[in-house]
């Protein structure tokens, strides 16, 4: 089981957490024009790499504040986890 | 190639079984091949050995990191099923239900095929609705569905919990009476045996470490037992694919999950057929050992790690029994993990790339098995005529952008929650 440290309660188990998926992708400006391969990258296309990630979770049996984690995807070694507004 | 029959079993009886041939050989890799196939698993092996038979190329070679049948082809819950709505996805698979029952003959190979049928549980009056519009779009594609009231249900699987103060109580279900099971590992072993004896080169150990692409065409590919040229590469590495797009410079619609499986101790015959309980995240077979075969969610985030945890497998036995309350006096003998391509829309990507010669096997998520035969039969096709045939056209690399989805279950992009 994964042991994670939310930022803002400290560490907690896997359980209380939701998985929000990359954490690197960043929504297309408002109100600009978008191409179609602008919202392909945004909507569909995932790097998915084997090693270090970082991935969005949800504190959603806790504080429910959103949060990031860097986790190794093939040891599941988690070396740090961060605010969003905190700059990787 | 020595045919295998019971005449043939009874003659090595009597020295011993010491004497069979090898079942596929053993190449050093040549210099140049026609076509190079990553991957073998049961997609790559089939794919080869369907370039071999359909299309007379036989100066292929098939690569594989560790070796054959290792990955999801051993690891999956063996489920032969074509219980699609959309059109693209029901003719492939309904393709791929007629390879599976003459598989046995044609590869010589038992591989155990045993339709026995499945049924998905409806907990709802929407649900059975909806399960009625899909067996109705199943019947049009020539698909057997039938839907199943509760009392219908409860013929088949007395055992379930039919009490109404359940958070699920079954109402109903919709079945696929063809569907079934099959001995996974034959699979891989009958397409690599015919594969090779008609010429195809099964390189285990093999692992690819980059690729020669010159003015957008591959020319060929290095591994870690040297370099091997060719015109023509097929990618079939299910869970490694984001691993070798990276090396291409390619992002796909693909995410990597890790999807666990358990089986109980075999006990005596008490489930025919296989059952999806999908409200609680569950589905259950009996192999012909008797062990109760059991699945249910992905892990939940993205993973290589091809071993699980045990919240996972934890919830996924809560929901079976919630089911099957008999499930709880039965121990656990094994569980598992493989790494799935999950893909945006959870339909998979048979088509050519952007680079030219190279093409693209993947986005099985977790549905690869069954659709072993008409993968390897489509991608051969795909490779051998340079162009996709008109049952994978709709599984284009770019349908994501066009907008031309095949999302089955209406679940959009959260792939770890498909």
């Amino acid at each position: 089981m994964l042991n994670i440290k939310c930022p803002y309660c400290g560490d907690r188990s896997q359980k209380e957490f939701a998985y929000g998926g990359d954490g690197t992708i960043t929504r297309p400006k408002l109100n600009q024009e978008i191409s179609d391969e602008e919202w392909d990258n945004f909507v569909y296309l995932r790097k998915s790499p084997r090693g270090k990630h970082i991935e969005l979770w949800h504190h959603i049996a806790g504080c429910r504040q959103w949060f990031k984690v860097e986790r190794d995807t093939a040891t599941h070694e988690i070396f740090r986890t961060f605010k969003p507004e905190e700059e990787f | 190639m020595q045919k295998y029959s019971v005449f043939s079993l009874i003659k090595n009886a009597f020295s011993n079984h010491e004497k069979w041939d090898l079942a596929w050989k053993d190449p050093t890799p040549k210099k140049e091949y026609d076509v190079v196939i990553i991957g073998g698993g049961g997609h790559g092996l089939a794919t080869a050995y369907y370039l071999a038979k359909e299309h007379q190329i036989t100066n292929v070679a098939v690569i594989e990191k560790g070796w054959i049948g290792g990955g999801n082809i051993g690891r999956n819950t063996t489920i032969i099923r074509s219980n699609f709505m959309y059109d693209d996805n029901a003719r492939f698979n309904e393709f791929g239900m007629n390879l599976w029952r003459n598989m046995s003959q044609e590869l010589n190979f038992n591989v155990m095929f045993s339709p026995r049928g499945i049924i998905n549980l409806a907990h709802s009056d929407a649900q059975m609705n909806a399960y009625a519009r899909r067996g109705n779009s199943m019947r049009l594609n020539g698909i057997d569905a039938v839907l199943l009231n509760r009392e219908e249900v409860k013929k088949i699987i007395p055992m379930a919990d039919f009490s109404e103060d359940v958070r699920y109580p079954i109402f109903g279900g919709l079945a696929q009476p063809s569907a079934g099971t099959a001995r996974h590992d034959a699979v891989a072993w009958g397409y690599a045996r015919q594969a090779d004896s008609m010429g195809v080169d099964i390189i285990q150990n093999c692992e690819v470490t980059g690729f020669d692409i010159e003015a957008g065409k591959i020319t060929g590919l290095r591994t870690s037992r040297g370099d091997i040229k060719s015109k023509k590469i097929g990618l079939c590495v299910a869970g490694s694919t984001n691993v070798l797009a990276e090396k291409l410079n390619m992002t796909l619609p693909i995410e990597t999950h890790l999807l666990q499986a358990c089986v109980s101790e075999p006990v005596k015959p008490v489930l025919d057929g296989v059952v999806t309980f999908g409200a609680g995240h569950f589905y259950i077979s009996q192999s012909d050992k008797g062990e109760m075969v059991m699945g249910g969610d992905l892990d939940g985030y993205n993973s290589y790690a091809q071993k699980g945890n045990l919240p996972t497998i934890q919830h996924v036995l809560t929901g079976g029994v919630a089911l099957f309350p008999f499930l709880s006096r039965l121990k656990m003998l094994r569980t598992w993990g493989g790494i799935m391509d999950m893909s945006m829309d959870g339909s998979p990507i048979i088509d050519k790339t952007h680079i030219d010669g190279l093409y693209l096997n993947c986005g099985w998520c977790y549905g690869g098995f069954k659709s072993v035969p008409s993968s390897g039969w489509t991608f051969a096709h795909t490779i051998a005529q340079d162009r996709v045939h008109e049952l994978n056209e709709g599984f284009s690399l770019n349908r994501f952008s066009k907008g031309y989805l095949l999302d089955e279950k209406g679940l959009g992009t959260k792939t770890w929650i498909s």
